[in-house]
């Protein structure tokens, strides 16, 4: 029997939610102005459920590391957000959404979690436009919807390529209301460094102030960790430069569990990688294979030539041009889901096809869809990301396609929680892609702003409620305790340590090595010796980097080589942990890609009998072997099949 | 288009250890950057040579890296975001430079946006504006179905523009009188043009200029040096607009 309690209501699963609710405890206004809750980072997920939360009455202290929270990569997300509105009258439902789900990922996730995700979507909708979020609109006046990779229906709702931002500026105005009301206060570069528990109880947190390097403690009655992914470790990906998995690890070191660690989603449509001077990757929205059709070559000599730069991709021949997506999937075509989409990228590159000086970039063609619809049209749907695509590459895709070539995008796993959000240490939470919950081995295209401000508005306001009615009567959090005292003293002798290695290194070599072993070994495509030889390779560079680390400026001063410093420590950690974790998951499964389990036909080929659970890892101690805990998955509603986009 | 490599660059950058310091310009030289990399991507290469080098690398504020955080700034060659057009720092390419060129790199400079430490500005008057009324409100739930409210294509697009604002401070950098007129405007605008934002439209302009005016930022003289050098192209008609909301707001107090 595993410890693991995920205390899924019983019941039909279209009622679990209501009667949950219903069953739940709920703290009464006067009550509410006495309990204090920490909630860390500001995206969709942080900013949603700070705002939400201030306005049932809770004090909220709300903390980014940004110098705004408007600025947290929430923002960067293009495409859209899903809900199950179904005004397209395309037979959309809230059990489509969940079954798109739960199949997209792979079948990795909760059944009763992803129900409750698309049965709350609509009301996400709802929210946004009452806040004034500038969702693309038809003539008529009503939403427009588009459609995204691994659903057959359209039920994606956009602000052009920007609706991360909206949705975002949504968020951080409901949260700005209640800073203007006191309800919020909120603590800009601030980064959290520990949290701290009293009693088997989550009680606060250390940040510390990236402007001063002052160490401060803030104490609460609950502590919410919305601090988003880890896809950093392999330095190059589509996250922000300052994305970090660090306050989920230190939350992992204090008894939070970490589950599927090795989840992370590889997004096909990223601008390639150029030379050696790059400092991140670019994303292409998906929406662009609503329009745009995946292409190499089907004869080698022309890859080679356009390799060489002897001729462009619009001396291709429309004969010697092979569709590829179209070819394997017939059905979604180039609509497959994103680590179908990728690996076929791969698989293609990797065969000699690829079309960029260092061979790895496919096409992304918009000259059909010109043909068929005008330049006009495709100008107002992705004006901005032929722009961004223009100054990025100097080439114009209104007359050249696109080079594409997949990059880490977004981190399926994450701290454990159970249905109430609540991580394996009482009163401390996680939400959005902090968490692990609801995208299973693999996320479909728009749901990670589903996901974030479902949380945040709609399903965590509910759930808190039920922990903090048992904490009425703790007084307001003394941070002069020992705990206090003792988590402070850490994280203070942590930074002099790091300060004080004095190597002859920047931190960004160290990161870059970590990079390259994550992407070669516990990348795209994983098999036993290669993850063994990246547990090494990590175990390597981390001594390396705690000799010969060099990180310069001051303690009390700005210093940005000193948080990168503590963040790529963590990275370490982190991608030990992950290695570790797709060791053990001997299946290929969305996301996870196994070599040793494959189909004939070279497809991903899931293992349900022995790996129809989520690894949820319980650290040990420093240099101990984490502890593997399952999660079975039950499956009550849908049959497990080998997915299929053909 | 193939990226080349610019052999020799000299980066002219202002150097400030605090808020307190009066600040310096400091010249440095660095060696083959290619001309496909990134504007930030160059300080990377310059700053990991500070730091072999022994000495404090450059502090600047950066992000996203793909032009939506609104996080970089950088006055460069005398100009917000440097010399190109419709981008913000972060997607400024080295292509856009001479070899053996001098590059000045300056903070932003406005009263209302105090040097933190090198290119690293104060921006939380933006913020202060913001939450002085920049929003529309209601309370999570309880609210009408999406497609309740139907509307007009044209002022959602219209919204839309003014909403892609990213709060990065160009505007305020670019004009002689650092007005914040048109990150003002933007958001006044944005809310304005929807059915939904006009319910407090008045009160929400009245106090955002309000608190505008109290956090030191100039006036606006009409030189539309802000429009040019805004990243997202946020048009200074909706300062024509705000104008007017305020107007509207003052007249019937």
């Amino acid at each position: 029997m595993s410890i693991l309690n995920s205390k899924i209501p019983e019941g039909p699963l279209a009622e679990k939610w209501s009667r949950h609710k219903a069953g739940i405890k709920v703290v009464s206004p006067a009550n509410k102005r006495k309990l204090d809750i920490i909630v860390v980072g500001t995206g969709l997920g942080g900013a949603s459920a700070a705002a939400s939360l201030a306005e049932l009455g809770y004090n909220v202290k709300a903390f980014c590391y940004q110098d705004s929270p408007r600025r947290a990569h929430s923002i960067a997300a293009q495409g859209g957000i899903n809900a199950a509105k179904n005004y397209q009258n395309d037979n959309d439902s809230v059990f489509r959404l969940f079954y798109d789900t739960i199949k997209g990922g792979d079948y990795r996730s909760r059944e009763a979690n992803v129900y409750r995700l698309a049965e709350v979507s609509p009301n996400i909708i709802d929210q946004c436009v009452a806040q004034g979020v500038p969702f693309g609109r038809e003539y008529g006046g009503l939403l427009a919807n588009r459609s995204f990779g691994g659903v057959l229906v359209s039920r994606t709702f956009y602000a052009r390529g920007q609706t991360g931002q909206q949705l975002l500026l949504g968020a951080y105005q409901a949260m700005n209301r209640q800073i203007d009301k006191g309800n919020v206060e909120m603590y800009s570069r601030h980064e959290m460094l520990d949290v701290v528990i009293v009693d088997g109880k989550a009680r606060g947190i250390i940040a510390r102030d990236l402007v001063t390097g002052e160490i401060k403690r803030f104490g609460a009655h609950a502590v919410v960790v919305a601090t988003g992914g880890y896809g950093n470790v392999f330095f190059l990906s589509t996250n922000a430069m300052g994305s970090n998995g660090s306050a989920a690890w230190q939350c992992y070191k204090k008894g939070a569990f970490f589950a599927n660690p090795c989840f992370v989603q590889i997004h096909p449509t990223c601008i390639p990688v150029h030379g050696d001077q790059q400092s991140k990757l670019t994303l292409m929205s998906e929406s662009l294979r609503n329009d745009g059709r995946v292409w190499v070559p089907k004869k080698k000599e022309d890859a080679e030539k356009l390799r060489k730069g002897e001729i462009g991709p619009n001396d291709i021949a429309e004969d010697d041009r092979d569709f590829y997506l179209e070819r394997r999937y017939p059905s979604y075509g180039n609509l497959v889901p994103r680590d179908v989409a990728s690996r076929a990228a791969k698989e293609r590159c990797d065969e000699g096809f690829g079309v960029n000086a260092e061979g790895k970039a496919v096409y992304l063609d918009f000259k059909y869809a010109i043909e068929r619809l005008g330049k006009d049209v495709i100008k107002a749907r992705y004006g901005n990301l032929f722009q961004m695509y223009e100054k990025i590459t100097d080439v114009d895709p209104y007359k050249e396609p696109m080079m594409i070539y997949p990059a880490i995008h977004y981190s399926m796993g994450g701290s454990w929680v159970d249905y109430n959000l609540m991580t394996t240490v009482s009163g401390l939470y996680s939400i959005g892609e902090a968490n692990f919950s609801d995208h299973g081995a693999n996320r479909l295209g728009a749901s990670a702003l589903m996901q974030g401000l479902a949380d945040g508005y709609f399903v965590l306001p509910y759930t808190i409620g039920d922990y903090l009615a048992n904490e009425i009567m703790t007084p307001k959090a003394d941070t002069n305790t020992p705990e206090f005292e003792e988590a402070e003293k850490a994280v203070t002798s942590r930074i002099e340590k790091l300060y004080n290695i004095k190597g002859s290194k920047p931190v960004d070599y160290f990161h870059k090595k970590l990079g390259q072993v994550m992407w070669d070994y516990v990348g795209m495509s994983r098999n036993e010796e290669g993850l063994k030889k990246a547990v090494q390779l990590i175990r390597e560079i981390r001594d390396e980097f705690w000799k010969d680390v060099k990180v310069p400026g001051e303690l009390d001063n700005l210093n940005p080589e000193l948080e990168k410093a503590g963040r790529v420590a963590d990275f370490f950690d982190i991608g030990e942990l992950m290695a570790l974790d797709a060791l053990n998951r001997n299946e290929s499964c969305g996301g996870h890609f196994r070599e040793e389990s494959v189909t004939e036909d070279g497809e991903a080929k899931r293992n349900d009998k022995s790996f129809t659970y989520v690894s949820s890892w319980e650290y040990k101690g420093e240099g101990q072997e984490p502890v593997l805990h399952k999660e079975d998955l039950v499956f009550e509603n849908v049959e497990l099949t080998q997915r299929s986009y053909k | 288009m193939a990226d080349k490599i610019l052999k020799k660059l000299n980066i002219k950058v202002w150097r400030q250890k605090n808020a307190a310091d009066k600040g310096r310009f400091e010249t440095y030289t660095i060696e083959n950057i290619s001309t496909g990399s990134s504007f930030l991507e160059m300080l990377d290469i310059l700053n990991d040579k500070l730091i072999i080098d022994g000495q404090d690398p450059i502090a600047f504020d950066h992000d996203c890296r793909e032009g939506i955080c609104g996080t970089c700034s950088l006055y460069i060659n005398g100009r917000p975001h440097g010399p190109d057009t419709e981008v913000t720092t972060c997607q400024l390419h080295m292509r856009k430079f001479n070899d053996g060129e001098t590059i000045t790199i300056e903070p932003w400079r406005a009263k209302a946006f105090p040097v933190i430490k090198d290119l690293v500005v104060d921006r939380t008057a933006f913020e202060k504006i913001l939450r002085a009324g920049g929003f529309i409100s209601v309370n999570t739930g309880g609210v009408p179905d999406a497609n309740a409210i139907p509307v007009p294509y044209e002022d959602a697009e219209e919204s839309m523009d003014a909403a892609a604002c990213i709060g990065c401070g160009a505007c305020v950098a670019a004009c002689k009188n650092s007005s914040a007129m048109l990150f003002v405007s933007a958001k006044v605008s944005h809310l304005a043009k929807l059915p939904q934002g006009k319910v407090e439209a008045k009160k929400r302009a009245r106090r955002m200029v309000a608190k505008m005016d109290e956090l030191g930022f100039g006036g606006c003289t009409n030189t539309g040096a802000c429009e040019v050098e805004c990243p997202k192209s946020i048009s200074i008609t909706n300062i024509a607009r705000l104008n007017r909301e305020y107007l509207l707001a003052r007249f019937s107090e």
